[in-house]
C-alpha cells in the first residue's frame, strides 16, 4: 500500500509541478479539486434545471424535446445541454483525481477516515446521476443502456420478473419505467447534495467555491467546448433494432463492455468488493493515533481561538465548570481530533518569554507540549563557517529534516500552524537564531487544511495571535512546497540564508 | 516574458482538459454487437406446475378447519422447474432449465436470454414444459419467420394467452 500512495504522490508531484508553474501555486487546480467538484455539480444542477423546463418526459417526446433543445434553441438551451454533459464528465474527473490524490497524500486514515467514508457511497451516486441521465435522452445510446442496466440489474435475485422485458421490444416499453427514470434523475442529485453537505461536515471552513480566476478559466472553456464540440444525440431509440455500434460516454459508461464478458452476478461481486475495499481503505493498515489536545482550564480564558482555527471542528466551547470568572472552555471532541496542535499555535498562553514556572498553555498536545518546543528552540546552534544560523519550523508532512546541518536546526511540528508567532520572535530576540524559516505544505494544501494559511495571517497581523510589531521580517521567510519538494526546499534555505547574511553584516 | 509564457502554458493545460472531456464523452464508439446478426431474444415468466398435485379434502376434513380457513383442497408450495427448448431449423439452439422463484420456491420461473442467429428465413420452434413430464412438451410452437440482420426477435410466452408467440 505505501508503495501505491508513493508511486502515486510522485506522479502527482511531477503533474502538479507544471500546474503550479502556470496557475501559480494559490490557484493551483490540484489543490482545489474538491471544490472544483461542487463547481461541476452546481453547473450542471443549475443547467439541468434550465433543460428540464424544454424537455418532455414521454417516450416518444423525450427525444423529440432533446433535439428541439440541440438544434432549434442551439444558442441557448443547446449550449446549456453541453454544459450539462461536459460538467457532469469534469466532475468525474476532479472526483477521481480528488479521490486518488487524497490517498497518495495519506489523508484519508485515522480521524480523516470521515470524508473518506462518506466519499465512497457519493461516487455511487455520480454514477446513477450520469447514468440515469443518458437514460431520458431517449436515443440509441439510452437504449442500450437501458437495456444493459435492466439485464445486469436481472442478475440479482430482487426481481419476481425481468425488469429487462421492459425494453424487450417497442410495444412492451411503457412510460411508468420512464417516469421513473426521470424522479431518479431528479432525486439522485438531490441526495448527492445531501451527502456532499455530510461529506465536508467535519472541515470547519470547507473550501467549497475554487477561485474565481479558476472558476471564470473552467466555465469559459467548457462553454468554448459546447460551442465547438455541442452534445449531440445517437438516433432516436428503436427497441426493434440494435444499437450496434454506441458512441459511449467513457466517463460514466466505460464498465458496460464489461457485462459483455463479464457474466452479470460476477460483476455484482466486482463492484460490491470494491466498494466495501474503497471503504476500509482508511484502516488498511490502522494508523498509530496521537494522544488528542488536552485542556488546561487553570491556564485558560476561554477566548475561543482554539474554537474558531480547529479546522476539524473538534473543540466546542460550554458554559465554565471551573467556577472561574469566563464565560465558557473548550472541550475537545477526541473523535475528531487530529493532533495537529493548530489550537496550541492559536492559544494566547502559549508563549515561550513565560519567566515563572513551567510553560502550560491553555490548550497544547500532550506528546509534543509547548515547552519542549521552547526546550528546541533554546538548544545552542553553533555554525562552524560562520553563515547566519537558521531555525527550520517545518511540519511532519515534509521531508525537511533533511535540511538539518551546520547552523541549521530543523523542529518539527505535526503542523505548521502549532507554532504560535511568539516563538519567532523568541528565536530572533533571544538570537537563538539569525532567522526563521517556516517550512510548511504547499499553499491551499496543508495536511491539517488551514495550518499555513492561519501562520500567513497570524504573520500578516491579521488574525490572533499575531507576530509583533517589532520582529523584523526580512529575517522569516515562508517556504511553502510540496512534501517530497526537497531540492526547492534547500535552494530556499540557502537563498534566505544569503539574504540573510547581507542583513546580519548590515 | 515570464508571465506570458505562464499564460500560454495555463490557456494550453485548459484546452488539453477541455479536449480530454470532449473527446473522452462520445469517443472512441463501442461495437455492441454485429450489425449483420439478428439477436433473438427468449423473454417468459411463468409458474410450472407444483411438486405434488394438489389432494381434495374430504368433507370430514373441511370440517375440521376454522370457518374461515376452509377450502377444498390442500396444496403443496413447492412447484417444479420450467424447461424451454429453442430450435431453428430443427437445430437445438438453446435449452434453458428455470427454477421457481421465492424462498419456497413457489413462484413462477423468470427467463430472460439473448443469442445471435444468422438472419434469413428460417423455421423457428419454442418448446416449454411446465409439469414435469418426460415423453412430451406441454407447449409447442413452431413458425416460418424471417429473421433480419441487425434487428431484435423476439420470443415470449404468455400461457393465458394460449402460449408462445414470436416477433
Amino acid at each position: 500500500m505505501g508503495l501505491v500512495k508513493q508511486t502515486l504522490s510522485g506522479v502527482f508531484g511531477k503533474a502538479e509541478r507544471v500546474f503550479e508553474y502556470a496557475f501559480g501555486q494559490r490557484n493551483n487546480p490540484f489543490t482545489w479539486l474538491g471544490a472544483l467538484g461542487w463547481y461541476f455539480y452546481w453547473i450542471t444542477a443549475a443547467t439541468g434545471i434550465y433543460l428540464y423546463i424544454f424537455f418532455d418526459t414521454g417516450i416518444v417526446e423525450a427525444f423529440a424535446s432533446v433535439e428541439y433543445m440541440t438544434n432549434d434553441q442551439w444558442y441557448a438551451a443547446g449550449i446549456m445541454r453541453s454544459l450539462h454533459r461536459y460538467a457532469s464528465d469534469a466532475l468525474v474527473v476532479v472526483v477521481i483525481l480528488h479521490l486518488l490524490r487524497e490517498f497518495a497524500m495519506d489523508r484519508l486514515r485515522g480521524k480523516h477516515f470521515f470524508a473518506w467514508l462518506t466519499g465512497v457511497p457519493l461516487l455511487a451516486f455520480i454514477y446513477i446521476c450520469g447514468i440515469s441521465g443518458y437514460w431520458l435522452v431517449w436515443d440509441k445510446l439510452a437504449q442500450y443502456i437501458a437495456v444493459a442496466t435492466t439485464e445486469w440489474l436481472d442478475t440479482l435475485p430482487f426481481f419476481a420478473e425481468p425488469i429487462a422485458n421492459n425494453f424487450l421490444n417497442s410495444t412492451t416499453l411503457g412510460g411508468r419505467f420512464f417516469t421513473l427514470m426521470v424522479l431518479i434523475h431528479i432525486f439522485a442529485p438531490l441526495f448527492m447534495l445531501l451527502l456532499m453537505w455530510v461529506h465536508v461536515q467535519r472541515h470547519s471552513g470547507a473550501r467549497v467555491n475554487p477561485p474565481r480566476s479558476l472558476a471564470i478559466g473552467t466555465l469559459a472553456v467548457m462553454t468554448a467546448l459546447s460551442l465547438v464540440y455541442p452534445a449531440v444525440s445517437q438516433g432516436p431509440a428503436d427497441l426493434d433494432t440494435v444499437p450496434a455500434v454506441v458512441s459511449l460516454d467513457w466517463f460514466y459508461l466505460a464498465g458496460y463492455p464489461l457485462l459483455d464478458v463479464i457474466p452479470g452476478g460476477q460483476l455484482w461481486l466486482y463492484v460490491v468488493i470494491g466498494f466495501v475495499s474503497f471503504a476500509l481503505l482508511p484502516w488498511l493498515p490502522p494508523e498509530k493515533t496521537a494522544p488528542v489536545a488536552r485542556v488546561s482550564l487553570p491556564n485558560c480564558n476561554g477566548c475561543s481561538r482554539c474554537f474558531d482555527d480547529c479546522p476539524f471542528s473538534a473543540l466546542t466551547m460550554v458554559p465554565r465548570s471551573d467556577g472561574r470568572p469566563y464565560e465558557a472552555e473548550p472541550i475537545v471532541n477526541a473523535d475528531n481530533c487530529t493532533s495537529c496542535g493548530i489550537c496550541a499555535g492559536s492559544c494566547p498562553t502559549s508563549t515561550p518569554f513565560r519567566r515563572a514556572g513551567p510553560i502550560e498553555p491553555g490548550i497544547e498536545l500532550p506528546d509534543r507540549t509547548i515547552g519542549a518546543l521552547r526546550e528546541q528552540v533554546m538548544a545552542p546552534l553553533p555554525c562552524a563557517d560562520g553563515k547566519p544560523r537558521v531555525i527550520v519550523f517545518a511540519c511532519d508532512h515534509s521531508n525537511a529534516e533533511l535540511l538539518d546541518g551546520d547552523g541549521v536546526r530543523v523542529i518539527k511540528l505535526p503542523c505548521l500552524g502549532m507554532l504560535p508567532p511568539s516563538f519567532i520572535d523568541y528565536s530572533l530576540s533571544r538570537r537563538f537564531a539569525d532567522g526563521v524559516l517556516l517550512a510548511g505544505c504547499a499553499e491551499n494544501d496543508c495536511y491539517h487544511r488551514l495550518g499555513n494559511e492561519w501562520t500567513m495571517r497570524r504573520l500578516a497581523r491579521e488574525r490572533d495571535p499575531h507576530l509583533r510589531q517589532r520582529v523584523p521580517m526580512d529575517r522569516v521567510r515562508l517556504a511553502f512546497l510540496p512534501a517530497g519538494a526537497h531540492r526547492r526546499r534547500a535552494k530556499a534555505l540557502d537563498e534566505f540564508r544569503s539574504a540573510l547574511g547581507e542583513v546580519v553584516d548590515e | 516574458m515570464n508571465k506570458a509564457i505562464r499564460l500560454v502554458i495555463q490557456v494550453g493545460l485548459y484546452v488539453g482538459f477541455a479536449v480530454a472531456v470532449g473527446w473522452f464523452s462520445a469517443s472512441p464508439a463501442y461495437q455492441y454487437a454485429s450489425g449483420d446478426m439478428t439477436t433473438l431474444k427468449l423473454s417468459l415468466s411463468h409458474a410450472a406446475h407444483r411438486v405434488k398435485p394438489c389432494v381434495q379434502l374430504t368433507p370430514k376434513e373441511i370440517a375440521e378447519l376454522s370457518p374461515n380457513m376452509r377450502r377444498t383442497e390442500r396444496c403443496e408450495r413447492e412447484r417444479l422447474p420450467l424447461t424451454i427448448q429453442l430450435e431453428v431449423d430443427g437445430e437445438i439452439i438453446a435449452r434453458v432449465e428455470a427454477p421457481p422463484s421465492g424462498l419456497w420456491n413457489d413462484g413462477p420461473a423468470s427467463v430472460y436470454e439473448r443469442f445471435e442467429v444468422s438472419p434469413g428465413v428460417h423455421t423457428m420452434t419454442a418448446r416449454l414444459r411446465d409439469s414435469g413430464r418426460t415423453d412430451a412438451w406441454d407447449y409447442t410452437h413452431s413458425e416460418t419467420v424471417t429473421f433480419e440482420a441487425g434487428s431484435y426477435f423476439t420470443v415470449t410466452f404468455r400461457a393465458e394467452s394460449g402460449g408462445f408467440s414470436f416477433r
